[in-house]
């Protein structure tokens, strides 16, 4: 029905506005009064950080976009430039490329964070699977990002993550070409790659606006993984985690400005600041941190086609955990059994991350294989068997009045599945 | 207070394996020498003396071979060249113009002139030093692993081969080049450069000079980058420590 909004600001500028837009009734609606959990803890910084670490990203981007040239011949020379005779030009591109680093570490334990508390569950299915697209758009964006610089790793990487696609039969090889606009990673790749660069952190945010409607659609989830009885389980969101995430964010700002300022090329590779040279392959091609875990998938099989294919349903798996997961009990907290299998997994995606730093030769090949097969059988299999075997503790009966598992229990607090589970 | 310890543990074991995973993939074949070099650590600067005569055994010697395209003259000044040492250096080289009647030329060179490349194309400098390019020296620094012990070793590192091994023209026994072979003939001596302060020029004193003049190329912003940390680092513990404060207060009578 059309008509004005009534707005409840006195401010008048606010009220003309808010009556004709009700944009700081939607702000106030969803950030400041919006009941949250009062029991979060400080994982659940890392969803507020990932969002600040995208518009920091952006925001850098956008200005080395300004002296950043997308031409095979220049942009070395460039990102030269910007590193020399820029003012403040190395201050962005440290910001920006460590910055790729501090999102994949913020990203990688939010994503910890919904395993662990099993906040893919009903009803955040959705929720889950649009954080799945935007760790994929990521992945995407830091690819296509460090073939930017045109180093020696830029434009490697680049060769051997584009010849995968190559492995799918028939059609392989002219995906490859159409890919690079060309016979092999050249100017046209480059160019394409800055094009989709600058695209896709707008689709990411995009996306994350509808991973956040979703959210407060469905409300957060919180440690205890138990829904919300009512308002003496909530705080408004603001002031409590306002406060509350400026603290972690304080807390993230310290140790990327100490990464930035002390040690801005830890995370390069040396190899990157030896200009591409399309006739000299390095020693070892090696991606960045984030990717390896990954990219030791893709190398323990011995079949390209069969290494791709196992790559991309390492990714493709975490859309169909809300359903691989039997368990109707959230949190890792009152499931004895789901919790040493959860760290089990990092344990498994640490030493891919190791092993997808060497060369596949010798143990590491073995190594590679067993956590690789770990890493599917945790989901597919052990996943779906824990959720119909495991007895789960018995669940407090709300947030407000918090019954630990293991403490006595209240009488109606058994083990019974909460209502949305 | 625990899941909080237990995130911080999360991050930190992320990064420490971030930091552990890329590094060891990258082991070095022969222990490096460590130099103690002015630089270092958070506070370190780049020892001025030395960087104008490492710039002086660049100049005299390297830059026979080597490139340094990214750098210009008037970056100098950041090894403490004032403004008329760096436009008498600058005007010292001859660089290649178009004169107003359109033919080529030279004209003296400027502060804002790169410095000159000594070959005009790579195809010439590989022909000149058996088929081997000698690497752009702007940032050479950070293109090796091991960084300026690396350089030092590969400059102090020319020893007798391994008896009987076979050493074809054109190549160099490096103890800490990977292969050992390398196409660079020693490049400094005992008293190849005559130093202005009086330094004993010894291979060891002109490699450690070069090679702080090659740090401060490939970084010249590293002395305004850590001053500037030092006051975010500061403010942002601070900060840290205020909105804690804050998160305290306003947490205070919230039952959790
Ligand atoms: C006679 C020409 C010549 C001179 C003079 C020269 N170099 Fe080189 N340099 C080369 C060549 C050629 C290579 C490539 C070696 C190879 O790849 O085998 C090289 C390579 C290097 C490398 C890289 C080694 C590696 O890991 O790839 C360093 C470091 C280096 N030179 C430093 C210096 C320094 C410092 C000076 C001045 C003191 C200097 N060079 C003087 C010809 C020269
Ligand atoms: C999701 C957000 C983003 C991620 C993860 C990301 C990641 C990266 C990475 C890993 C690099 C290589 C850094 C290096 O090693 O030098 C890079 C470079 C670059 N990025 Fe981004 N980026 C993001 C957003 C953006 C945006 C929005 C823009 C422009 C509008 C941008 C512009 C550039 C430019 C010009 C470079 C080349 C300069 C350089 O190499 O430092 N980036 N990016």
């Amino acid at each position: 029905m059309a008509g004005l909004h009534k707005s409840e600001f006195k401010n008048p500028v606010i009220r003309w506005v808010d009556t004709r837009l009700p944009l700081f009734t939607m702000m106030n609606k969803e950030y400041a009064v919006f009941p949250t959990p009062k029991n979060f803890n400080y994982f659940w910084n890392f969803g507020a950080l990932a969002s600040v670490q995208l518009i920091v990203m952006i925001a850098t981007g956008v200005l080395l976009a300004m002296h950043y040239v997308p031409n095979a011949h220049m942009a070395y020379g460039s990102v030269q430039s910007i590193m020399r005779d820029v003012n403040y030009g190395w201050l962005l591109r440290y910001i920006h490329a460590n910055g790729a680093t501090m999102f994949f570490i913020v990203v990688y334990v939010h994503i910890f964070r919904g395993i662990y508390y099993g906040s893919y569950k009903n009803p955040r299915e959705l929720l889950w699977m649009l954080g799945v697209v935007i760790l994929l758009l990521m992945m995407a964006t830091a690819f296509m990002g460090y073939v930017l610089p045109w180093g020696q790793m830029s434009f490697w990487g680049a060769t051997v993550i584009t010849n995968l696609f190559s492995a799918i039969p028939v059609v392989g090889n002219h995906i490859t070409t159409w890919l690079w606009g060309g016979f092999a990673v050249g100017n046209p790749t480059l160019n394409r790659f800055f094009a989709l660069h600058y695209l896709l952190p707008f689709v990411l945010l995009a996306v994350i606006g509808l991973h956040v409607a979703a959210l407060h659609v469905t409300g957060s989830n919180n440690p205890l993984g138990i829904e919300v009885k009512g308002p003496q389980d909530t705080v408004p969101f603001h002031p409590y985690y306002t406060v509350k995430d400026s603290v972690g964010l304080c807390v993230f700002f310290l140790i990327y400005a100490a990464v930035v300022f002390f040690a801005p090329r830890f995370f390069m590779a040396p190899d990157n600041f030896i200009p591409a040279n399309p006739l000299q392959t390095p020693p070892e091609i090696v991606p960045e941190w984030y990717f390896l875990p990954f990219y030791a998938i893709l190398r323990s099989v011995p079949n390209k086609l069969g290494g791709v294919v196992l790559m991309f349903s390492s990714i493709l798996v975490l859309f169909i955990l809300p359903w691989l997961d039997t368990s109707k009990v959230r949190s890792a907290r009152f499931r004895p059994m789901y919790r040493p299998f959860i760290f089990l997994l990092v344990i498994a995606l640490v030493v891919l991350g190791e092993v997808g730093a060497h060369k596949p030769e010798g143990n590491w090949v073995l190594i590679g294989r067993l956590a690789t097969t770990y890493y599917f059988l945790h989901f597919l299999v052990i996943l779906p068997i824990l959720g119909k075997i495991e007895k789960p503790l018995p669940l407090p009966e709300s947030i407000g009045k918090p019954v630990l598992g293991g403490g006595p229990v209240p009488g109606g607090a058994a083990a019974k599945p909460m209502e949305h589970a | 207070m625990r899941p909080f310890i237990l995130a911080s543990l999360l991050a930190g074991g992320l990064v420490a394996s971030a930091v552990v995973l890329p590094r060891s993939a990258q082991a070095q074949e022969t222990a490096l020498p460590h130099v103690n070099w002015s630089f270092e650590g958070p506070f370190g600067t780049y020892d001025r003396a030395a960087a104008q005569r490492g710039y002086q055994v660049y100049k005299e010697v390297c830059s026979a071979c080597h490139s340094m395209q990214y750098v210009h003259f008037r970056d100098l000044a950041g090894i403490g060249l004032s403004p008329a040492q760096i436009k008498a250096l600058a005007a010292s080289v001859d660089v290649p113009t178009i004169k107003a009647d359109g033919s080529a030329g030279t004209r003296p060179g400027l502060p804002s002139d790169a410095f000159p490349s000594p070959f005009p194309n790579p195809e010439a400098a590989a022909a000149a030093n058996n088929g081997a390019i000698p690497p752009d020296q702007s940032q050479l620094l950070d293109a090796r692993a091991g960084g300026a012990d690396y350089i030092y070793a590969i400059l102090t590192g020319y020893v007798k081969p391994p008896v009987g091994m076979h050493i074809a023209p054109g190549l160099y026994y490096n103890k800490y080049f990977p292969g050992h072979l390398i196409h660079m003939p020693q490049p400094l001596q005992a008293d190849q450069v005559t130093y202005a302060d009086g330094t004993k020029a010894t291979i060891d004193q002109e490699a450690k000079d070069v090679t702080t003049f090659l740090a401060f190329v490939s970084n010249p912003e590293m002395e305004a980058r850590k001053r500037m940390g030092v006051h975010i680092v500061l403010f942002l513990a601070l900060l840290v420590g205020v909105t804690y404060a804050a998160k305290r207060k306003v947490w205070a009578d919230v039952e959790h």
